[in-house]
Formats: structure tokens, C-alpha cells, sequence
């Protein structure tokens, strides 16, 4: 192959975060209006945010290639834009082959209709001809182990059958370039296997794969070559090992981390800054790990002294499962007023039982009645590293959001003379 | 899984990806669709009537209440004239046309909103989903244009109002016009969605507008209601050269004033050219702002 079968030039994406252009006709007609009477438009000061800045790549046909970055770093940007879902805003790529990425699966799939035209539905969202649904179509019954019901309506199938035949579309769909978001895959964790397993699958047989994930291990295995994109910018290709440990060292090389200004929330009292993040033994540059107790330091300016401050927090998997609420009003506790200043406040919490993934958290600081001086929503974000707990392999978010230690107790219930004793 | 050889499948089309401004439409890319617009209108179709009784006979009881209530509210009480024609064959004809106008309008405010779960997930060219709807709403025409005749032949027969009931040789137009037809509504449902997509007011303005818009158009009230110095509203309607023709046609009443059906063509071909470009450009970048 000559041609690389990606290639990016410069591509670039702009979000107005906030509002996109006017919120409403009115808006539009007030800006119309001043624009008529010639008087400066009023402020309309929707601040900007580069998602991807001047990214160029080139990809080769049959690469499975990485891509690296923290979160917001650009990535999913990166891949809509690929996938025609969202277009930039300057650049260009030049795509040569069929795109399917996994998050498609079932899409458009209907309720009322049955599964045989739902295939054709869906098989033709993503872009397969009739002819070609026609040709492959015993195949994805079979592949989904629907036959029997293949003329029922989706609706009663079981979740399932529902899954079965949705991946099995998107199985046969043979594209030539294969986008996969790890962390946006969903359905259960054997789907997701799943999922990975056709990954592999796929780039055995020669196709092209743009891998998107935090597990460093699945890209390291999967992709020889990675892209590692920071704050919208490509800011390296090469050899995933390289990448990898490059990566690595910019996100421990972290020290505080600064709030985005438009996501702090403050009513004039206060406001938040930044926070750091410590594991147990008091080192910033190492991400906390399951069943170890970290701190969470928030710096805030306090403008106005609060009497009566009041905690609260709230973590969220990053996937939306709530993990924990709780606030210092619950806990009975009171805490010291705040002067005018700036304050670091460190929430120590722990042993923490979650599972290695990201999580965000909400932080609030209000008064006991509730009202709310200054507030982050899910904009702390931190990590629980990988560890090895069960003592065999790596857990991320495919096991579930906690960990327990479980153990096994097996004995015979042989109709012996033993009552046998059943535990409380 | 089998790797497609490269000798039996055609080397895939280039795609290139680049902001594309006001231009942009890809008749090729639009024609390798064809068969997703037709799966859209059986999906459509199926699921519209799942789990109703009546299933599409619906398509029928709209415009034959709505008949009635015309019937008794514009010719019994208001004595609005109906051209020498009997009052429900004279409304119904209206509906025809205007029931098929109306219908895409009311589901082009809903476009982009209930298609979102589709369009943040997967290309495809967002043409297809209005291009699908307006196929789709040609199902409940035909329909009502078949019952249309039972009407029409019950008064042809039995009553005397056969003496004026006559179908024309313009009749044969009527694929012209349906195509005209879908042209316009579709023009317009494009503008519809594209700015209700923009500003979500017009999905609130959209049932008055089409309210006002009928009456403008001589659907209930034949064009001699206005006086002759505002005669010129409805005929720079681009929608009463249809309802007109349709009248004219198989009722035997009716203008045929090719001014008017000139300017209807005009003004369809550029709302189809405008609402095109402008549902590109929104659907481009829609996603960002769901």
C-alpha cells in the first residue's frame, strides 16, 4: 500500500462552550437589532476551547494504532471528526475505506419492528447496501443465535438477544478502518470482552484500528505504533512503548491542577482554584491505588468570611455510576470559619474501595442550610491506578466500580447424619 | 472473518473530511442511501400504526373529520361559499393537497430532535432522514386520494350536484404535480427543521403558522372570499397553485392561472436550493450543540 489509508492535515475543532451562537430567536433578533441601530452587539462572550489544534497524521492501511491522552485531552474529538459525526472546524483528512466504530452498535434499532428489519435498518444506517445485508444476512442470524425469533419484534427479546444481533451487524460490516472508545463502549463487561476480541480479530485481518483507551496494557499489546494528544494538539506518533512512558511521566509530572474558570461555580464569597491529588504516602506524582487512602487538597479564595463552612462532595465513576455522597453537615460535623484568603482544604478519604478507573467529583462549600458559595461540578477528576488485587490480573472498569474480598467456602451436602450448618 | 479481497470489491471512495461551509451536497454519496430511505419509510409506516386499533385508517379519519368539522363550522354556520360545489367534496379536495403539506410540516420541527440518538452515533447523509419523512407522508396521501373518488363518484351518482362535479384532462398532470408537491414540502420542512433545530421557538410557532398558512390558502375558503384588493395573498402562495389545480381537476372547479403556478415553481425551486444548503450547514454541526 502506497497511500497511507488516514491521513489528518492540521485538523482542527472548536467548541463555544456554553451556548452555541444564540440561545434563542430572541437573542438573535436583539443582536439583529443593535446591529441595526449600529451599536456595538452586546457582549456575547462564549469562551472558546480548541479540542484539536493542528493534528496531522498518517496512517497506513492495516495499522492498529493507539491513541493516548488524558481526558478532554481531544481524543473523542478526534474520532467523531473521523468518523464524519462532527466536522472540524479547519484541516482536512482523507479518509480511503469504509469507517465503522463500535460505538454504532444497534443503532437506529427499533422496537416494533422485527429482528429481520432491524438488520436491514440497521445494516443500512451504517451503510451497507441491501444487496450486501442480503448476501450476509444468514450469517448474522446465525452469528447471533436468533433464528427462532428473528420475525418477532425486537422488543421482546431479551437484553441479551438484542445485543447479540445489534454486534452482529456491526460484526459484518467488514470496515476497513475500525474506530474503538474504550471508555464510551458500553453493555456488560462480557460484551465489552467482546468487543476487545473482535478488536484483536479484526487487526489480525489486516484492517486498519484507532484505539482509544486508558489501559496502557491493551494498547501496549494491541498497537505497535501510538498517537499521544495533548490539550487538542498531536503532540507525538511513534512507537506505543515510547508514547506510552511519555504519557506516563506528563501525568505524573502533574503538580496542581488548575479548575477551568467557566466550570467554577461562585455566588461572590468564594472561589475555587485548584486541587492536587496525594495517595497515602503523601506523593503527588503516584495515583492512588484500591484499599489505600488519599487526600483530595482544594485551594479556594475565600473574598468574604464564611462562618459557618460547610463540606460536601459527591464522586461519580466516569462512566455516571454514583459512588458516594456526603457532606460535613451529615457527619455532625462543624468546621472551622473561614477568613478572607486563600485556604487549601484537604479532604482525606479512605481506604477507598473503588475499582482502578477514573472518577470525577463534585465539591461544594456552602452553608449548613444548603446555599452554595462556590461549587465545581465533576470537575475534580482523579485515577485509581491499576493493582494487581485479586493477585492475578489487572482490574478496570469492566469488573464493576468496587472491590470486596471474597472468599470460598465449599462443603458436601451428602445426606450424612451432620445437620448441616447453615451460616447467619 | 474474511478479509475482502481487493479484486472483487471496487477500491472504496475517498472521503475527505473538511469544513465545507454553505456548499455541499453529494448526489453520488445520496444515491448509495437509496436503500436506507426506503427501509426509513417501511420503518416509518410500521411503527406509526403498532399497537393501534385502527391502524391506517387513521390516514383517513383526519381528513374526514376534519370535513365535517368544516362542513358544519364554514359552509352551515359561517355560509362561507364553496364555489357551486358540495361542501365536503369541496373541502375534502382542499385537504388532499394541503393534508400532505401540512403533515410534513409538523413532523419537520421533530427532525433533528428525534433523530439525535442517530445522528450523534453514525454518518450518514442527514438528507436521507427528511428526504424519508416526505416519502413516507406520500403513503397517507395516496390513500386519501383513492377515497377522495368514493366521495367524489357518491355525489357524481346520486346526488345533482353531478352537474357541476367533472374531472379534467389536467388531470393527467397529477404526477407533475405530486412531484411539485413533495418539492415544496420538502423545501420548507427543511427551512422548519433546520431553524427549529437553531432556535427551538418554531417548534412552538409551527402549529400557528401552519394554521394561518391554510387559511391563506383555498383550502376552506375559496380564492373569490377575498377581496380584490387582497387577492394577491393567495395567489403568491405558493401552495394555492396545488390545492387549485387539484380542485380544477377532479372537481371542475377552480383557477388554472399559470401566473400563479409560474411563481409556485419559482418560489418551490428556491426554497428546495436555500432549505438544502441551509439543512446541511445545521445538520453539519448539530451534534456539538445537543
Amino acid at each position: 500500500m502506497s497511500q497511507p489509508i488516514i491521513e489528518a492535515h492540521s485538523l482542527s475543532k472548536r467548541y463555544a462552550l456554553g451556548s452555541i451562537g444564540a440561545q434563542s430567536f430572541r437573542e438573535e433578533l436583539n443582536i439583529l437589532w443593535d446591529q441595526l441601530r449600529g451599536r456595538a452587539p452586546r457582549q456575547r462572550s462564549a469562551p472558546e476551547l480548541w479540542a484539536l489544534r493542528d493534528v496531522s497524521f498518517e496512517i497506513g492501511a492495516g495499522e492498529v494504532v493507539g491513541i493516548l491522552g488524558r481526558n478532554g485531552a481531544g481524543k473523542s474529538t478526534l474520532l467523531k471528526v473521523l468518523s464524519r459525526i462532527t466536522e472540524p472546524t479547519s484541516g482536512k483528512a482523507i479518509i480511503r475505506g469504509r469507517v465503522a466504530s463500535l460505538l454504532e452498535v444497534g443503532t437506529g434499532f427499533h422496537p416494533e419492528l422485527t429482528g429481520r428489519e432491524n438488520v436491514y435498518l440497521n445494516g443500512a444506517i451504517l451503510g451497507m447496501r441491501k444487496a450486501e445485508i442480503d448476501q450476509k444476512f444468514d450469517e448474522i442470524v446465525e452469528f447471533a443465535e436468533v433464528e427462532k425469533f428473528i420475525d418477532t419484534p425486537v422488543k421482546r427479546y431479551s437484553s441479551g438477544m438484542h445485543v447479540r444481533l445489534a454486534f452482529a451487524v456491526a460484526a459484518h460490516l467488514e470496515p476497513e478502518i475500525l474506530l474503538v472508545d474504550e471508555v464510551l463502549a458500553v453493555g456488560d463487561a462480557a460484551f465489552q470482552r467482546k468487543c476487545l476480541g473482535k478488536m484483536e480479530g479484526v487487526s489480525k485481518s489486516g484492517r486498519t484500528v484507532l484505539f482509544v483507551s486508558h489501559n496502557m496494557v491493551a494498547v501496549e499489546t494491541l498497537c505497535p505504533r501510538s498517537i499521544y494528544i495533548k490539550e487538542g494538539r498531536c503532540a507525538g506518533i511513534g512507537p506505543s512503548p515510547e508514547l506510552i512512558a511519555r504519557y506516563l511521566q506528563d501525568s505524573s509530572a502533574r503538580r496542581e491542577e488548575d479548575l477551568a474558570p467557566d466550570r467554577v461555580q461562585s455566588d461572590g464569597t468564594a472561589r475555587l482554584l485548584g486541587y492536587r491529588i496525594l495517595n497515602q504516602d503523601g506523593e503527588e506524582n503516584q495515583d492512588p491505588k484500591t484499599n489505600q487512602s488519599f487526600e483530595v487538597r482544594i485551594r479556594v479564595n475565600v473574598f468574604q468570611e464564611i462562618r459557618q463552612p460547610c463540606y460536601s462532595i459527591v464522586i461519580r465513576h466516569h462512566l455516571g455510576t454514583l459512588m458516594t455522597c456526603v457532606n460535613t453537615t451529615e457527619q455532625g460535623l462543624e468546621m472551622d470559619p473561614l477568613p478572607p484568603g486563600e485556604h487549601e482544604i484537604a479532604v482525606r478519604l479512605g481506604p477507598v474501595t473503588f475499582l482502578p478507573a477514573l472518577y470525577r467529583m463534585t465539591f461544594h462549600l456552602q452553608n449548613p442550610q444548603g446555599h452554595l458559595y462556590t461549587w465545581i461540578e465533576e470537575g475534580i477528576n482523579f485515577e485509581i491506578a491499576q493493582s494487581p488485587l485479586y493477585g492475578t490480573r489487572d482490574l478496570d472498569h469492566r469488573w464493576g466500580c468496587v472491590y470486596t474480598p471474597v472468599s470460598y467456602q465449599v462443603r458436601p451436602l451428602a445426606a450424612s447424619s451432620e445437620p448441616v450448618k447453615v451460616n447467619p | 472473518m474474511i478479509q475482502p479481497s481487493s479484486a472483487t470489491v471496487p477500491p472504496p471512495r475517498e472521503i475527505i473530511i473538511q469544513p465545507s461551509g454553505w456548499a455541499g451536497l453529494d448526489g453520488r454519496e445520496l444515491w448509495d442511501y437509496r436503500d436506507l430511505v426506503l427501509l426509513l419509510v417501511r420503518r416509518d409506516f410500521v411503527s406509526k400504526f403498532k399497537q393501534t386499533v385502527l391502524g391506517p385508517v387513521w390516514f383517513l379519519l383526519q381528513p374526514l373529520l376534519m370535513t365535517v368539522v368544516f362542513t358544519v363550522i364554514f359552509q352551515k354556520v359561517a355560509k362561507i361559499s364553496t364555489d357551486g360545489l358540495p361542501g365536503p367534496i369541496f373541502y375534502f379536495s382542499g385537504m388532499v393537497m394541503w393534508g400532505y403539506f401540512a403533515q410534513n410540516l409538523s413532523t419537520a420541527t421533530t427532525i433533528f430532535t428525534t433523530n439525535a440518538y442517530l445522528f450523534t452515533k453514525v454518518y450518514f447523509p442527514r438528507l436521507i432522514v427528511p428526504i424519508a419523512t416526505s416519502l413516507s407522508n406520500l403513503i397517507a396521501f395516496a390513500i386519501q386520494f383513492v377515497f377522495y373518488f368514493a366521495f367524489f363518484f357518491y355525489y357524481e351518482l346520486f346526488t345533482p350536484a353531478s352537474e357541476v362535479l367533472a374531472i379534467r384532462p389536467t388531470a393527467l398532470l397529477l404526477p407533475l404535480a405530486l412531484l411539485h408537491l413533495v418539492l415544496l414540502s420538502l423545501g420548507v420542512s427543511l427551512w422548519m427543521s433546520a431553524l427549529t433545530a437553531k432556535y427551538r421557538d418554531f417548534s412552538h410557532l409551527m402549529a400557528f403558522l401552519t394554521q394561518i398558512w391554510m387559511y391563506l390558502t383555498p383550502v376552506v375558503m375559496p380564492i373569490s372570499i377575498f377581496p380584490p384588493k387582497w387577492q394577491w395573498i393567495p395567489l403568491i402562495n405558493p401552495m394555492t397553485a396545488l390545492v387549485e389545480w387539484f380542485r380544477y381537476s377532479f372537481c371542475g372547479r377552480g383557477t388554472m392561472d399559470p401566473l400563479c403556478i409560474g411563481l409556485s415553481l419559482v418560489i418551490t425551486l428556491v426554497l428546495l436550493v436555500s432549505g438544502v444548503a441551509f439543512y446541511q450547514r445545521t445538520a453539519r454541526t448539530f451534534v456539538d450543540t445537543v
